[in-house]
């Protein structure tokens, strides 16, 4: 079990990101800060043909933190959280992922790494089952099958583990890659608007195994346009305009109306 | 590697999809190229070789198109991506499925060439016996590569033969004329330039397969 990591407010990084936003990280500050910090974005930039989808960011998420990547759509959230999964590369900038560079070690960052977005990653003709005996092999998990059933029935698909995936609701669906994530157990969490679909029993179902893994050390950076799900999720937010960080800081439940503010200035910026 | 032979193999065995269509698309051009040609004129011989790589190729293209094509339901291919494995691997295991799919759709489709155009059957299936399987692994090298890369593209169903086709035009060329000399009554020595041509085309497609597969994947 891995030790449980300080609240961003007690890091060094927030001074790093909160202090000097665009700042360049050299090397040895990457070194050392990698020890702290899950990730570790310096001037990353992200371009699609002429299209600036990340322009220069500099962050750095703290290991065991939650934080909620937020801004208006086309902010650059989910092209942030492809390049932490290795499923895209930085056009210019360094980045950091659990100490290793996902250009040069991807297969490392990946190891370590879980994603669960809009869509559910599952093969429609394999059973829940089958799918996440999939996922244990390719990740080497030794026990999988105890563990697979564990992950279904904490999830509540244990009585339809050998139903074809085809057969199941979108709400089931993700569920089942809930599941994945629980059974992977990973050192860093990327969520990509992770309620989309979910039933509210579902969804309490995702913060409550969230919080479980923080509770064993994960860190969680997640996207969402969601006020409510960022306080229920998220100890710390990042706001996106334009490729850009607007803003970052903790966040804590009484922060509700500040962050909406926060979210109306950045998409008034974007737009 | 092999969860990911486990997992492709238990799909088209549930399924049956890709070997329904080779076997099916695979007949059907054989069949209707065999009446084309005239079963008394003596060009009928030398004109069969041919017509089963033809029907390999047009039936295997489309089948190694479906192999990759079903990594896009469920965005399932960036689920393969987040595994921690060298991207090199998932270009090698799809390679390795779409040559067992095309090899077993083989061993039905040789027997029925050789029953189309009347040939003996042992002498043909032993001459048969090393060119397909060695042209058969090329072509499923090239092919998974380039499924891989018109993946992404608005018309992927077009894209793969318009990108394929040509680079392996050697490949089939030497399958062609392997198969035609070799039944023609050569022996191995005589046709083994074109032996040293396949041979050279797999393992360029391999290893050049297992070194981009990660880029022609990417976004």
């Amino acid at each position: 079990m891995r030790s449980a990591a300080p609240r961003p407010a007690e890091s060094s990084v927030g001074s790093v990101a909160g202090g000097l936003p665009g700042a360049w990280i050299d090397e040895s500050i990457a070194a050392r800060t990698s020890l702290e910090n899950a990730i570790i974005l310096s001037n990353v930039s992200r371009t699609f043909g002429r299209v600036r989808a990340l322009d220069a960011i500099t962050l750095a998420i703290p290991r065991g933190a939650a934080t909620a990547l937020m801004g208006p759509n086309g902010a650059g959230k989910t092209t942030l959280l492809k390049l932490c999964a290795t499923l895209l590369i930085p056009s210019a900038g360094e980045l950091r992922v659990n100490g290793s560079n996902p250009v040069q070690d991807g297969a490392a960052v990946r190891s370590h790494t879980a994603l669960l977005g809009h869509d559910s990653h599952l093969y429609g003709d394999l059973s829940a089952e089958e799918n996440l005996l999939f996922t244990a092999r390719l990740h080497g998990i030794p026990d999988a099958r105890e563990k697979i059933s564990d992950a279904l029935g904490r999830i509540g698909l244990r009585a339809v583990a050998r139903r074809s995936v085809r057969t199941f609701s979108r709400g089931m669906q993700q569920r089942c890659a809930l599941a994945r994530v629980l059974l992977q157990r990973p050192a860093l969490l990327l969520l990509d608007e992770p309620a989309t679909g979910l039933d509210v029993a579902a969804r309490d179902i995702l913060y409550e195994i969230v919080h479980e893994l923080r509770r064993d050390g994960t860190t969680v950076l997640v996207t969402t346009h969601d006020v409510g799900e960022c306080l229920a999720i998220c100890d710390s937010a990042v706001i996106l305009a334009e490729g850009r960080v607007a803003w970052h800081g903790p966040v804590s439940a009484g922060d509700r109306d500040v962050l909406e503010r926060r979210l109306r200035s950045a998409a008034a910026k974007d737009s | 590697m092999f969860a990911l032979l486990w997992k492709d193999l238990v799909i088209e065995l549930r399924t049956k999809e890709t070997l329904a269509s080779l076997f099916l698309l695979g007949t059907l051009l054989l069949l209707v190229l065999s009446f084309a040609f005239d079963p008394t004129h003596p060009m009928r011989e030398q004109s069969a070789p041919g017509v089963l790589w033809v029907a390999i190729i047009f039936s295997g293209t489309s089948a190694i198109n479906r192999s990759l094509l079903r990594e896009r339901e469920n965005d399932c291919l960036s689920g393969l991506l987040l595994a921690p494995i060298d991207r090199g691997t998932i270009f090698f295991a799809k390679t390795a499925v779409n040559l067992i799919l095309l090899l077993t759709a083989e061993l039905f489709l040789i027997p029925l060439f050789i029953f189309f155009f009347n040939l003996p059957f042992v002498s043909t299936v032993v001459r048969l016996a090393v060119v397909a399987p060695l042209a058969t692994l090329g072509f499923a090298a090239i092919g998974t590569l380039f499924a891989a890369i018109s993946l992404r593209t608005r018309a992927r169903e077009i894209m793969l033969p318009l990108l394929m086709l040509p680079l392996a035009t050697p490949l089939f060329l030497a399958a062609v004329e392997i198969t035609r000399d070799l039944m023609s009554g050569a022996n191995y020595a005589q046709v083994s330039h074109w032996f040293k041509l396949i041979v050279a085309f797999d393992v360029v497609f391999l290893v050049v397969g297992w070194l981009t597969f990660e880029y022609a994947v990417a976004e």
